[in-house]
């Protein structure tokens, strides 16, 4: 076969793209390496084949391809990631070598990185509570092994923070099991990356953290690959290793950018603000390698983190993750303001896989009414700011007064917590009783009167 | 008739989309083979010697020069015994036998039938030698499962004929031939049926008349049943951004909806909707009949990971497979989630295509293909020469971007669909479930459902539900003052439609999908609390107006039972209504003798 030929065929190169003609015998999404004039070697994929030319995008930037020497030689594979245990507590980049100053691993297995869908019929409905130890998470959006759950936030607000307490202390109550991180940072600073290496190195959890980097002045097209070599790593480490493997996707903003310079190279017509059409797909492609497949010990656990351009969560961006992923955690730029860690707004948080993975037997009985009450009654402060804005507060009427010290409360003792508080579900939901026996009792109405009697603080017989 | 297959090559691959030249005298809208693995594909565009094929697999590793066969076969599904229960993928194949091929990961260039070919029926035959049968007709029975006798017909594309011979009851595979036709008159022309065929997913399955809708659709969702409902053979349409509940709303509708047959399409969506529905469908019981409700429903799945022109594909197999049912004399419901990754993948492929792009680059075709799959629901009277009647109706969600409606997919949904149930973001961020706005959303059903309520219900059921309409609609203005002035300026009369409004939205609108009462509404039980909030509100007034203290109305017992009646047994709820409707007559007519009391030493 026509393999090893070094085309020096070469006849334009546009943006991140680059076409080769005269070729023969090349497959579509084949991986092709590059050499420029000057020797420097490069790696690209085929996004577009015909009989005798390749549309191929150039990872690492087409800065000095020229049509006259640089040459092109078709492996003969898609592109794949070799995969080892031996991964785990190491730093790769985004063709998947090694930054750290260890030798390359040796692979056990090479992996298409674009992976395969799971079968909808061998997956396993995700139920296992995670505790992480934040109130407005583990009490409202509980997260579950095997769940997507992305955190919307906007620039200069704590997520980074959050990713990383998240990270330090969710846990499986009661068990001890194999876990593993895989971070995946698409276009983040040098700093950001910094942070979370060093707290990762703090508490340890460096020694069981796979983590791929392509920073902010590494090429941007190699972004487009990033996530799918992670999560290649963490379906091997999940489903071939039986660990429980919670990805950590940021800044997925970044990953959408990088999908529409490419679309925008090879003038495809855009979707909405300038995206391309296919991106809901695309997006779909990455978030939906999370999950539990039925018989396998091990789990994909995804956090992906997405800056909102403008704090707008209609933005493309946030609208086509959070139409693809479990819920949504929402920072809120107000509460960042008053001082609040962490800033999450509850109200526009969304766990889809909350109702099945609590109460009884998972976290307590009473968890489910608890977290509707709390999210009622916040709602209904929330709005009476508005009104208050207007009338004043002595306008409203008792009962309305009692909710409007509610959400501020809420706010204070609920959501704020320390960035190194690890509360239990209990601590939470006592938090959640203690706020709630301010209200009347008549108003708690989407909690089941037998968990009124058991706990609510003013029903329980005093402790002397 | 002789058919030569048409074999030609690959010249270009650009994602899901190839192009293959010397494929003339392929069809338009074939399925073909595509390279050395067969994936799956169907022809979309024809010119000259050049096909354009949409590949229902991913196409990674695929190379130009490798061969297209053209199978001459327009894209079909298999339609016999054993859809029921079964999970299939965008282009009926069976997911269960995927996974036993290839594992927990779908790969490419699997074959499977869509029927079990090794199952055997017992099929109990209903026409005898000699008998004239024509398209349409039912000429035997298989218990398919425990709720659905399953109807063996002639196929639509089979002509009249006599029987000619026809197997004994007995136990049968879907390749046997039960019973063999003479066609027309000429006696040498004979044909074979068996218990399934094949029919092409793009081609409306005929009927003999179309008839208006008329039966409401039970779903035993109280904002729907009674306030928008739908009927039976109807279209509805739910919109909402993320996170407002539509799928949890289309789980319900598959779950307590009177329809005979349920096809679940999910159609870009997550996987893991999916295996809640396999987890939780088979547990559920048919409030009914009490069997499980996975014996009545077909699930399609062509998640948001699988290939994106088998989405495109999976709403056809989806609605082909509810006509068949329907062709039985089923009532039967569909429910597609979403029409908008639907259209989307529309607008992928007519991108990879470079067709010239409408609005928001979705094809200029969207609309008429919005139109032509909801224009598949109605009820109507079958072929065949029994004249039965079957519906067959069909509930989309639509994903607006940014939950903004103006966009072209929910537009032009909502130009066709009859019922529009408007799912609200700040609805559901204040947890009122289902968070479908009673102010925007709409039914065209009403008046031709009213006659069925009132006459099996209740007779005013149709005033009631207006003045509930009026009154929340009444609400919502005075909200609007409150939003300037504070409730406290408000007249008592004023505070007594607030409380009304509340108590209609509290108690009635919002109903908990995940309580396990409170989930399943029964006609009369809606009916009844909707009749009681109303007699609450006329005495609250009729209070009020005698100058008893809203505060007091609002502290008397009953009321906190009134806003708990949807969690009462399904069972014996009319006995603890009648005394709940009584103490709340008693609390507040002891308020009024009070108050008249307190008048008197007054003066």
């Amino acid at each position: 076969m026509g393999r090893n030929i070094e085309y020096t065929t070469v006849s334009e190169v546009a943006g991140p793209l680059m076409i080769v003609e005269n070729i023969k015998d090349v497959a579509y999404n084949e991986v092709v390496k590059i050499r420029t004039s000057y020797g420097e070697e490069r790696t690209g994929q085929v996004l577009e084949v015909y009989e005798n030319k390749a549309v191929v995008q150039v990872f690492e930037g087409t800065r000095g391809l020229d049509t006259d020497k640089t040459s092109a030689r078709f492996i003969g594979e898609t592109m794949r990631l070799g995969v080892s245990k031996d991964m785990v507590g190491r730093i790769f980049d985004g063709t998947g070598n090694p930054l750290d100053d260890a030798p390359p691993i040796i692979p056990e297995e090479r992996r298409d990185i674009n992976g395969n869908p799971i079968n909808p019929y061998a997956r396993e409905y995700p139920r296992e509570f995670i505790q992480t130890g934040i109130s407005a998470i583990d009490g409202l959006n509980t997260l579950v092994r095997g769940q997507k759950l992305p955190i919307f936030s906007g620039s200069g607000l704590p997520h980074n923070d959050l990713a990383a307490q998240i990270t330090r202390q969710a846990r499986v109550l009661g068990r001890e099991e194999k876990f593993a991180v895989v971070f995946c940072a698409m276009g983040i600073t040098s700093e950001e990356a910094n942070f979370f290496i060093k707290d990762f190195e703090n508490t340890g959890a460096i020694e069981k953290t796979v983590m791929f980097l392509n920073l902010a002045d590494d090429p941007t097209i190699e972004r487009v690959i990033l996530p799918r070599m992670a999560l290649t790593c963490a379906e091997y480490l999940a489903f071939n290793l039986d660990m429980h493997v919670l990805v950590i996707l940021t800044d997925m903003t970044n990953y959408a950018e990088a999908l529409r310079e490419i679309a925008a190279a090879r003038e495809e017509v855009p979707g909405r603000r300038g995206y391309p059409g296919y991106m809901y797909t695309d997006l779909a492609a990455i978030y939906e390698r999370a999950g539990r497949i039925k018989n396998k010990k091990g789990s994909i656990t995804q956090i992906p983190l997405l800056t909102m351009p403008d704090d707008d969560i209609t933005h493309p961006i946030p609208d086509l993750t959070g139409y693809i992923t479990e819920g949504q955690i929402v920072l809120d730029r107000g509460l960042h303001k008053k001082g609040i860690y962490p800033p999450i707004n509850v109200l526009p948080c969304l766990s889809r896989l909350m109702d099945r993975g609590i109460g009884k037997g998972r976290t307590r009985e009473d968890h489910a009414g608890v977290a509707n009450q709390l999210y009622a009654a916040y709602a209904e402060g929330v709005d009476l700011r508005d009104l208050v804005a207007i009338v004043g507060e002595d306008a409203l009427s008792e009962r309305d007064k009692k909710f409007l010290h509610f959400a501020d409360e809420f706010e204070e003792k609920f959501v704020s917590q320390d960035a190194h508080e690890n509360r239990t579900i209990e601590q939470t939901l006592n938090i959640g009783w203690e706020l709630l026996s301010k209200l009347p009792l008549s108003e708690l109405k989407k909690i089941d009167e037998k968990h009124i009697k058991k706990y609510h603080p003013q029903t329980q017989p005093k402790k002397e | 008739m002789t058919k030569k297959t048409v074999e030609g090559k690959i010249i270009r691959i650009s994602g899901p989309v190839i192009e293959a030249d010397r494929m003339r005298g392929a069809k338009m809208y074939d399925v073909v083979r595509v390279g050395d693995e067969h994936l799956i594909g169907e022809i979309i565009r024809l010119n000259e010697d050049i096909a354009t094929i949409q590949v229902y697999e991913e196409t990674s590793g695929l190379k130009p020069g490798e061969k297209v066969v053209s199978t001459n076969e327009p894209l079909s599904v298999e339609l016999g015994p054993g859809l029921l229960t079964n999970i299939y993928d965008g282009i009926q194949r069976p997911l269960p036998a995927i996974k036993d091929e290839t594992g927990d990961f779908i790969s490419r260039g699997v074959e499977a039938y869509a029927l079990d070919r090794k199952k055997r029926w017992h099929f109990k035959p209903l026409v005898k030698k000699g008998d004239r049968v024509q398209s349409g007709d039912v000429i035997g029975e298989v218990q398919e499962t425990s709720l659905i006798l399953h109807r063996v017909m002639i196929p639509p594309d089979v002509p009249g004929g006599v029987v000619k011979s026809v197997v004994d009851e007995g136990d049968y595979g879907i390749e046997d031939e039960i019973m063999v036709i003479k066609l027309g008159n000429s006696s040498d022309k004979v044909i074979g049926i068996r218990m399934f065929h094949r029919w092409p997913v793009r081609k409306p399955r005929p009927v003999a008349e179309k008839y208006d809708p008329s039966l409401p659709l039970i779903t035993g969702q109280r904002v729907i049943d009674t306030f928008f409902p739908v009927a039976k053979g109807g279209t509805a349409a739910i919109p909402g951004g993320f996170g407002t509940g539509k799928t949890v709303m289309l789980h319900q509708l598959a779950k307590w909806s009177d329809a005979n047959v349920i096809v679940y399409v999910g159609c870009g969506e997550r996987g893991n909707e999916m295996t809640d529905v396999l987890r939780e469908f088979p547990e559920l019981e048919d409030p009914k009949t009490g069997e499980p409700l996975m014996n009545r429903t077909v699930l399609i799945a062509n998640t948001s990971n699988m290939p994106v022109a088998a989405r495109d594909a999976s709403v056809y197999t989806g609605i082909t497979i509810a006509e068949y049912y329907r062709d039985m004399g089923y009532d039967v419901a569909l429910m597609a989630d979403s029409t908008s990754r639907w259209a989307e993948a529309m607008r992928e492929i007519s991108g990879r295509l470079e067709e010239m792009p409408g609005e928001e680059g979705y094809p200029a075709y969207l609309a008429s293909r919005l139109a032509e799959f909801y224009e598949r629901a109605g009820r109507v009277r079958l072929l065949g020469s029994k004249k039965i009647e079957g519906s067959l109706s069909v509930m989309g969600a639509v994903s607006p971007p940014g939950g903004d409606f103006s966009e072209p997919v929910a537009q032009n949904t909502l130009r066709i669909v009859k019922v529009f149930w408007a799912l609200d973001a700040d609805l559901a961020d204040k947890r009122h479930f289902p968070s479908i706005n009673w102010l925007k959303s709409y039914s065209l059903y009403l008046s031709e459902v009213s006659s069925w309520w009132e006459k099996k219900i209740g007779g005013d059921w149709l005033g009631l539900r207006n003045k509930a309409m009026a009154l929340l609609q009444k609400e919502s203005e005075l909200q609007e003052i409150v939003k300037l002035v504070g409730p406290d300026a408000l007249p008592p009369r004023e505070k007594a439609f607030l409380e009304t409004g509340r108590m209609l939205r509290e108690a009635f609108l919002q109903q908990s999908a995940f309580h396990e009462v409170d989930t399943y509404c029964p006609e009369k039980k809606q009916y009844d609390m909707l009749r009681i909030i109303l007699s609450f509100s006329d005495k609250m007034h009729e209070a009020v107006e005698k100058g008893v203290h809203m505060d007091d109305i609002i502290s008397i017992k009953s009321r906190e039972l009134i806003a708990r009646m949807g969690t009462f047994s399904n069972i014996d709820f009319e006995k603890h209504f009648k005394e709940i409707e009584q103490n709340m007559e008693k609390e507040i007519d002891n308020l009024i003798k009070k108050q008249n009391s307190n008048m008197t030493k007054g003066e």
